[in-house]
């Protein structure tokens, strides 16, 4: 400001995102160190790297050249593994995140029970779907039985919040009406709750087949099942046009997923 | 909704009309059978004893990894520190790949409507619909086991996500502030920092520190498919059941989330 003062044609500047001069220098000095230590701390093979470019060339020839058919059998398991996971995981995880999410609303549970639902959510949701396969699949063995296991837990914790959070949000008034008519329990939850849920709910379903498709074909990598396996079985021989099919495969069933959940939301909400 | 009429004369309310309603008991007669299928054909090979044996496993694990090794810690501090970097280099990099991404990606500020907005759409697609851990996968086997590769692998995911969320904020933005701009002679650098960058900036700040978030979470456990951080600590252990390391590794996991969630949450207050 006073530097404006002192100058004969004063000079507009857009106004400052941190006004004090100090802090503002403190923070672009605390980036620059940061990023001098962080890049410092990364060492980089560069006669790795050179040799890998022939790798990346003939990743990319893969992309140009995918090969569907020496390992058809394998993506074909892979697939199938990965769809009937995803849907059993979703079906399965849909119909326990309903009770949880409804016990985790604040206008409908009883204190202690929206405590534990909270905490189950809070649990289910705080380790990421890889950490919870590996647990998993030392529990239960390999195979898709432990992929299966690991999306439904995902599932409940995604749905459960996200249910629980828009009954939270309801129009109360409903709910009032229902029970001044003498309606008991589930008939306030049928008519005032579930009417005014339901189409979040399916749009959140549809959301959820793709996330768990997304997650089902990584799982496979620590021994989940799923197309995830096959892929890394792929890269491990380095078989880079296997490897580029499968990863086309998987894109375009997301994006298949992705427009049918659009759709399906558009539809009901 | 469908009233009818009964045989006495009176009104009978029902939700649905009967068309509907049959068409409701098929849809979820059909959901049923494939569902019912797909769990047949999804648990063919399960062996049902490993299943059955689950709970003694599962506290037999659990046994096993308490007391977590704290002097293990010691030599964990540098694979978090690396972990870190991969989340913010990674993060760094998508920012600056993402930006200008978004400006030709938005309907209103793309250069062809017809030919670089749908090129931009389809690198952001691509680069969002695969996971982190596969890009990772893919930038071991070309660049080798290492930081760097988890760096880019993050990098690479972010890009679309930054990319997607940024460019619907610039589409969204109040075109009345740009005309003005334009109106005083201003060329299109000085219409991007003076009416366009100004408006989109708390929304860019937003997404940039949520997907940071999302990076440390998912940088930990890139290092499971060799590309650096603490996910190659778990990796390690885990071969060598080591589940006294392991546990404290998902310890440090969980409490490295947990701060950055925070961090996240008090960014956000300070932006918005």
């Amino acid at each position: 400001m006073d530097a404006q003062a002192r100058s004969a044609a004063p000079v507009w500047h857009p106004p400052r995102l941190i006004e004090n001069r100090w802090l503002r220098i403190g923070i672009a000095a605390a980036v620059v160190g940061y990023l001098w230590l962080a890049l410092s701390s990364v060492d980089v093979d560069w006669t790795r790297v050179v040799e890998g470019m022939a790798r990346a060339a003939r990743l990319f020839a893969g992309f140009l050249q995918p090969d569907f058919t020496s390992r058809w059998s394998d993506i074909q398991q892979g697939l199938i593994e990965s769809l009937t996971m995803t849907v059993c995981a979703t079906v399965f995880g849909v119909i326990l995140a309903l009770p949880i999410g409804l016990g985790a609303a604040r206008n409908l549970a009883p204190w202690w029970l929206y405590g534990i639902c909270r905490a189950v959510i809070a649990l289910a949701r705080s380790f990421q779907e890889i950490i919870v396969a590996i647990l998993f699949v030392a529990m239960f063995g390999f195979g898709t039985f432990a992929g299966f296991l690991t999306l439904s837990l995902s599932t409940i914790g995604f749905l459960s919040k996200l249910i629980a959070d828009d009954i939270e949000e309801i129009d109360p008034a409903q709910v009032e009406a229902i029970r001044a008519t003498g309606g008991g329990f589930w008939q306030v939850i049928d008519f005032a709750v579930a009417s005014q849920v339901t189409p979040r709910l399916v749009g959140l379903t549809a959301y959820q087949v793709d996330i768990n498709f997304r997650e089902s074909s990584v799982i496979g990598i620590v021994g989940a099942g799923g197309i995830g396996a096959t892929l890394n079985t792929a890269l491990d021989r380095y078989e880079f046009d296997s490897a580029a099919a499968i990863l086309l495969i998987i894109i375009g069933i997301v994006m298949l997923c992705e427009y049918a959940s659009g759709w399906i939301r558009k539809r009901v909400a | 909704m469908a009233v009818t009429i009964g045989a006495d004369g009176a009104q009978h309310w029902r939700r649905l009309t009967p068309g509907e309603q049959r068409w409701r008991w098929f849809g979820w007669f059909a959901l049923v059978v494939l569902a019912v299928l797909c769990w047949r054909i999804m648990t063919a090979d399960t062996i049902w004893a490993f299943v059955e044996d689950a709970p003694r496993q599962a506290a037999d694990i659990f046994g096993r990894m308490l007391p977590p090794r704290w002097s293990y810690a010691d030599r964990l501090w540098k694979p978090l520190w690396d972990t870190l970097n991969i989340a913010t280099l990674g993060t760094l990099i998508a920012i600056v790949i993402a930006t200008p991404l978004g400006f030709l990606a938005a309907r209103n500020t793309t250069p062809s409507v017809a030919f670089v907005r749908p090129l931009a759409l389809f690198v952001i697609v691509g680069s969002r619909s695969i996971n982190a851990l596969i890009w990772g996968l893919l930038l071991v086997a070309v660049l080798g086991p290492g930081v760097l590769a988890g760096i880019i692998a993050i990098a690479l995911r972010s890009i679309g996500f930054i990319g997607k969320l940024l460019y619907e904020a610039i589409e969204e933005i109040d075109d009345t502030q740009v005309e003005a701009i334009r109106a005083t002679g201003a060329g299109p650098g000085q219409v991007i920092s003076y009416g366009i960058w100004p408006q989109i900036l708390p929304a860019f700040a937003t997404i940039a520190v949520f997907r940071w978030d999302i990076n440390i979470r998912e940088s930990t456990v890139l290092g499971l498919v060799g590309a650096g951080g603490i996910g190659l600590a778990l990796e390690s252990s885990l071969n060598t059941l080591a589940w006294p390391q392991v546990s404290l590794i998902l310890l440090m996991i969980l409490s490295t989330v947990v701060v950055s969630e925070w961090i996240t949450a008090k960014v956000r207050r300070a932006i918005i």
